[in-house]
């Protein structure tokens, strides 16, 4: 067991970081060449300040009119990103990982409010899975993977709170969080995780378009 | 369950017969072209990072018409029809080309509303057109929408009128507007104007006194202005909808190469939303120009400019209570709202705004070539906006303010059907009413 967690919280770290950062690479480079050289004329109308604009726009609160009239789902939209993108990088544990690695080290977040984070994760996905089987809307258009990549983000704030409260297996578990970890860093560049990346670029080219040609906001 | 639930299967010759000859063959080696050779990034990024929250539904008329049935909501039919197309590599049925074009050309407006609902800016319309495009190029096309652009092919018009019949409509419109204004001429051919002005050709077909109404707004302001003698007179451009890009091209060059010709300083366009779609955004695009190749304006600015400038005078006013309906390609096209509120505010003080307004407007459920579509489709789009009916009557206003011939198309059917008991105005119409008139025969 204990080779096993060498490996996934060693070189493994490697491979699953690669396999996001250059996939995330690769990604727009292949979106952008692929569209200078069939829609050249979007970076003709692109424009950096529209472009901004649009991004920050949507990334604020109820800035939109869309997000105003859904305000719950706007409140859990947030909630979740924000944790989601917070506890990996600033919880205890993981940074002490990266000091004993590399001796680099930054601000943590109280235990507490890391827990608090995670269960907030959770709750969104809960709230996400339970949106596509109630709401029609969503229900009709919902597939099979868009549940499985809710899964892979759920697993490891899961595992990672089982570990915690040393629920089962406390190594086992340690191991099914790394692995969980490196699951979803590897899906990113895959599946619709990629919103990511995807989100500023389409942003980018809607906001030129709308604010830049059509003279009318886009949001 | 209301009434719009209960629709059935319309037969339309284009689409039942266009897809009888289809083979499994055929179908799929066109999807793959337009798929992978004809459009790039931009579709592949949208459909790729749709999430599926299903955000963009509310945005639909059709949807929200249609008692909140998924089937119309955006994402919806980008599933019913992209998503199927792509995953399955293309490999799909006669049976399911006839209900894309279904969904393509008479469910959706290409109105854009939902661009503005969604996170990520996914754009449906756009998505659809690529729908369209396929289907074009697969010979499934609705059969009046595909009459109209046989008539652009033929004619470069899209109501098959003849060249002669065009200037005998415009020296008609004089005539007339002669007895009103007895030195007033449309100046035909006239070489070296300020303006040319460009119709769509339903204008000279059945709406001949909106020509009557623009000439006398002309002679009013003093304009120094002209009409093409011959083909590019009509700005119209139904191949944009029915995905015949190689013919949209042909006919927005017309049109251009017919102002050049002329050697006109803009043209300026009657009060129609997609012809200037037409000519801002898709047309000039496929002709290679970034933006338009010659300044084109459309009225709403054209008539902005003349009261700013005084040109135009206010002479009376409209007292009844009066709403605007913002045209999606004027709106969310090109940002006109405000100035098509100042000249309406002009002439309408009495004015109420109807809610959603101004980009966030409700689509006449006319446009994107759905009422071009025709009489068998009529239906589709009348019971699938019944939530502009009930916006409408919200405002308890008596005259709609729609600077749009489509829009006027789709809300007379909207405002029949359901007893809204509206009348339905022009720009045009209110400032021929209500502007002063020096030199005319009282």
């Amino acid at each position: 067991m204990h080779t096993v967690y060498i490996f996934l919280t060693g070189p493994m770290v490697w491979v699953s970081l690669l396999i996001l950062v250059f996939g995330l690479i690769g990604k727009f480079i292949y979106l952008t060449s692929m569209a200078k050289k069939r829609d050249p004329w979007i970076f003709n109308y692109f424009q950096f300040k529209y472009a901004i604009k649009s991004i920050l726009i949507w990334l604020v609160p109820f800035a939109t009119m869309n997000m105003r009239r859904n305000p719950v789902m706007t409140v859990v939209t947030f909630v979740f990103h924000i944790c989601l993108i917070i506890v990996p990088i600033f919880a205890l544990a993981h940074v002490i990982m990266w000091e004993e690695a590399w001796g680099i080290s930054w601000w943590t977040l109280p235990e507490t409010v890391a827990v608090t984070m995670s269960f907030l994760v959770l709750g969104g996905i809960l709230f996400f899975i339970i949106r596509r089987m109630k709401l029609p809307e969503a229900r009709y258009v919902t597939r099979v993977q868009d549940y499985f990549i809710l899964l892979i983000v759920a697993l490891p704030f899961l595992t990672g709170l089982l570990a915690y409260y040393q629920i089962f297996n406390y190594q086992l578990m340690i191991i099914l969080h790394v692995a969980a970890g490196h699951i979803m860093l590897i899906a990113i560049p895959f599946t619709w995780l990629s919103h990511l990346l995807l989100f500023p670029m389409l942003r980018g080219y809607v906001g030129s378009e709308f604010q830049g040609v059509r003279n009318v906001k886009d949001w | 369950m209301s009434e719009a639930a209960t629709a059935a299967k319309i037969e339309d010759p284009g689409l039942d017969q266009g897809v009888e000859k289809l083979t499994r063959d055929q179908i799929q080696s066109t999807i793959l072209k337009v798929v992978n050779q004809e459009n790039s990034a931009r579709l592949r990024a949208m459909v790729g990072t749709c999430v599926s929250c299903g955000l963009c539904s509310e945005a639909c008329h059709y949807f929200m018409s249609y008692d909140r049935n998924p089937y119309y909501a955006p994402v919806g039919k980008v599933k019913e029809t992209l998503w199927e197309m792509m995953s399955r590599n293309g490999m799909v049925s006669k049976e399911f080309i006839r209900r894309a074009a279904t969904t393509a050309y008479t469910e959706c407006n290409l109105c854009k509303r939902c661009v503005h609902f969604c996170p990520f800016g996914i754009d449906t319309a756009y998505l659809m057109t690529v729908v369209r495009r396929i289907c074009h190029l697969l010979g499934v096309t609705p059969q009046y929408l595909q009459d109209t652009c046989h008539s652009h092919s033929a004619t470069f018009n899209q109501m098959w009128v003849k060249d002669d019949e065009w200037i005998d409509s415009l020296q008609w419109q004089e005539e007339e507007a002669r007895d009103e204004f007895p030195g007033l001429r449309i100046p035909l051919d006239k070489e070296g104007s300020d303006i040319m002005y460009s119709v769509i050709a339903p204008e000279p077909k059945f709406r001949a006194q909106l020509i009557y109404q623009a000439a006398a707004i002309f002679q009013v302001a003093g304009s120094d202005w002209t009409m093409p003698a011959t083909p590019g007179w009509d700005n119209s451009d139904m191949a944009m909808f029915s995905g015949d890009a190689e013919m949209m091209g042909r006919l927005k060059k017309k049109h251009y190469e017919a102002a050049r010709r002329l050697r006109v300083k803009k043209i300026v366009m009657g009060e129609c939303g997609h012809a200037y779609r037409s000519v801002y955004d898709m047309g000039n695009r496929w002709l290679g120009f970034k933006d338009m190749p010659i300044p084109i304006i459309h009225a709403i600015q054209f008539y902005c400019e003349l009261l700013r400038a005084g040109k135009i005078k206010v002479a009376s006013r409209i007292t009844e209570l009066c709403t605007f309906h913002d045209p999606c390609n004027t709106v969310r096209g090109m940002g006109l709202h405000e100035m098509g509120r100042e000249v309406a505010r002009a002439f309408c003080p009495n004015m109420v705004e109807m809610h959603p307004n101004r980009e966030h407007n409700y689509c006449c459920c006319a446009g994107g070539g759905v009422i071009n579509c025709g009489p068998p489709h009529k239906m589709t789009r009348v019971l699938g906006n019944r939530i502009k009916a009930e916006q409408l009557k919200a405002t308890g206003a008596k005259i709609i303010v729609a600077p749009c011939h489509n829009c006027h198309g789709g809300l007379e059917d909207i405002v029949h059907h359901y007893k809204l008991n509206m009348k339905i105005k022009f720009l045009g119409d209110i400032i021929y009413e209500h502007m002063q008139k020096p030199g005319a025969v009282e």
